[in-house]
């Protein structure tokens, strides 16, 4: 404050120094308004209203367009089934690890927690086409258990195939979302309910899982929006000949065919709908957190 | 040596560890093989595919524009959210609670949505960017907003902001200047852990690339995905480049974000 009175007298604008300041302030965020508005929030609201608007007129035509086409349903049904398999793949995957690595060495997390986050960088394309040098047609892995007459109807290149993929992506991002969860886990605790009388299991269902359901189901939402909203990996597959809800979106704004961007704008809604709901459910668990994993 | 439970423990994460690294290192290998038909190991070893790879001008351009474009966002966005969390954390408390809601908006948008929007937004009227860099600058903002807003927050928090604003001040220096020469320079090692892991995020993007720009302003990642037709041994090197640079990123953020503590 001493120095803003010391400069008053020089600025040409004579506003009151509080006020200044706010204008200071102002501007200071103006540019991320501009750029927020323009590029995050004017598409959405562009997507929003279009897709209730039909010929002009309000309506949920778009909607009930795309809820009544089998091939729409398909996608959708597609997207979900994949999303929520391969959370829960990875979900179950990554706890298992998750509690290794809490009972394993202090160098050996973290290193792997380093390893982690590494992997969890390899997604979308390059993970399609490395998943396609090891298990497409003539991919080492494939070639192998072909030999030994294993995996002989695996098809890489339909929702098996990525469902598979998506588990894969999602173990280390669970590990990561996951891993914090187990490190609250006291040890005395266990100590303390053994020394009680209870069981191994017995302290699981009555201690470890409530302590950490939370964890496991914010995990879990988050894996099951990643998977949701994820397109990359899909499309590069296949070249987008896989019939999931974001592939469907892309194909009806960006496709070779016919654009229809209205449509598009529905489904898109939809999606958001869905992922909007899991990021509210993951907040409210969020805040019921119990203290002691605080 | 007895087996004991810990040993179990450890297989589990090496199990894990395996499984998590056989895809890359089949994509190694593939890249370094002279062919690999329908045999367990390849035939011969050879550098011959990354040495194609890396004297080839279509994939050098399309390197290059993936770093610039990655490098002018990363600028743009650096210089929005400084001024943004100075505010939020000295001045007006209420837009640090706004920005935790509002960094929840990305991740309820996937960019295929945004791209829907995007599309019709910026093709024509007064703002026709689409097909060039600029749209991608914009967009790559909008996705590296949230981590660079959650790194600074965190940094800033850490620091005794009130305390180190006030000294400046008692010896003399104004408003401005202490934030130049007092609390940037603590904010240092967050800001940059930031930095690469942003960095690390837009230098794998797709969807907006291909969807708003596709082979107007060819990035890595459109590169990559129209090179699927090529020799998988040629992508694959071109997968474990890709893959070795972020994997000096993620590096290079996690020993800064462990010095930031």
């Amino acid at each position: 404050m001493l120095s803003l009175l010391s400069r008053a007298p020089a600025s040409a604008l004579r506003l009151p120094r509080l006020e200044r300041s706010q204008l200071a302030c102002a501007l200071a965020v103006l540019p991320f308004v501009v750029l927020f508005g323009l590029f995050q929030l004017a598409p959405l609201a562009w997507v929003a209203v279009n897709s209730l608007l039909v010929d002009g007129q309000w309506s949920l035509g778009h909607y009930r367009e795309a809820l009544s086409s089998p091939f729409m349903r398909q996608a959708l049904g597609n997207s979900l089934w994949v999303s929520v398999l391969s959370s829960l793949i990875g979900l179950v995957i990554a706890a298992i690890g998750s509690y290794a690595l809490y009972r394993s060495g202090s160098r050996l997390r973290e290193w792997v927690l380093a390893f982690a986050s590494m992997t969890s960088n390899f997604s979308g394309v390059p993970l399609a086409f490395a998943f396609i040098i090891l298990l497409g047609f003539n991919g080492s892995l494939s070639l192998l258990l072909r030999k030994f007459g294993l995996a002989d109807d695996f098809n890489l290149y339909s929702t098996q195939g990525l469902l598979l993929i998506y588990s894969y992506f999602q173990i280390p991002l669970g590990v990561l979302l996951l891993y914090p969860a187990f490190d609250a886990l006291r040890d005395d605790w266990q100590a303390a309910a053994a020394l009680l009388g209870a069981s191994r299991w017995g302290f699981w269902r009555q201690i470890g899982l409530p302590l950490l359901w939370p964890a496991l189901a914010g995990t879990f939402l988050i894996l099951l929006a990643n998977a949701m909203g994820a397109y990359a990996t899909a499309y590069a597959l296949t070249s987008g000949n896989l019939n999931l809800l974001t592939i469907r979106i892309a194909s009806l704004v960006a496709g070779d065919i016919y654009l229809e961007p209205q449509l598009a704008s529905a489904l898109a809604m939809l999606l958001v709908g869905m992922l909007a709901l899991t990021a509210a459910v993951n907040q409210w668990l969020l805040r019921r957190r119990p203290n002691a994993l605080d | 040596m007895r087996w004991t439970e810990q040993h179990s423990y450890r297989l589990i994460v090496w199990s894990l560890v395996g499984l998590l690294a056989m895809p890359l290192l089949a994509t190694l290998l593939y890249s370094l093989s002279s062919s690999w038909g329908a045999t367990l190991l390849p035939d011969g070893l050879t550098l011959r595919w990354y040495l194609a790879l890396w004297s080839e001008p279509r994939f050098l351009a399309a390197f290059a524009r993936s770093l610039l474009v990655c490098l002018a966002a990363l600028a743009l966005t650096v210089a929005v959210m400084l001024p943004l969390v100075l505010v939020a954390h000295t001045r007006w408390p209420w837009l640090d609670r706004l920005m935790q809601q509002l960094m929840l908006l990305p991740f309820a948008v996937p960019p295929v949505v945004g791209a829907v929007g995007l599309l019709q937004l910026y093709a024509g009227g007064p703002l026709p960017i689409v097909g060039t860099p600029w749209i991608l600058i914009a967009c790559f903002f909008t996705l590296a907003v949230p981590f660079l807003y959650q790194a600074l927050a965190t940094s800033i928090k850490a620091l005794p902001l009130q305390d180190l604003l006030d000294a400046a001040r008692l010896l003399g220096a104004s408003t401005p200047v202490a934030f130049c020469r007092v609390v940037l320079p603590s904010l240092r090692n967050g800001l940059l852990a930031g930095c690469f892991i942003s960095f690390s995020f837009l230098f794998g993007e797709f969807v907006f690339a291909n969807l708003l720009v596709g082979t107007r302003f060819e990035t890595l990642q459109v590169y990559l995905n129209n090179m699927r037709n090529h020799s998988g041994h040629y992508t694959s090197a071109l997968v474990i480049s890709y893959f070795l640079a972020i994997l000096l990123l993620t590096w290079l953020a996690n020993r800064l974000s462990r010095s930031a503590r």
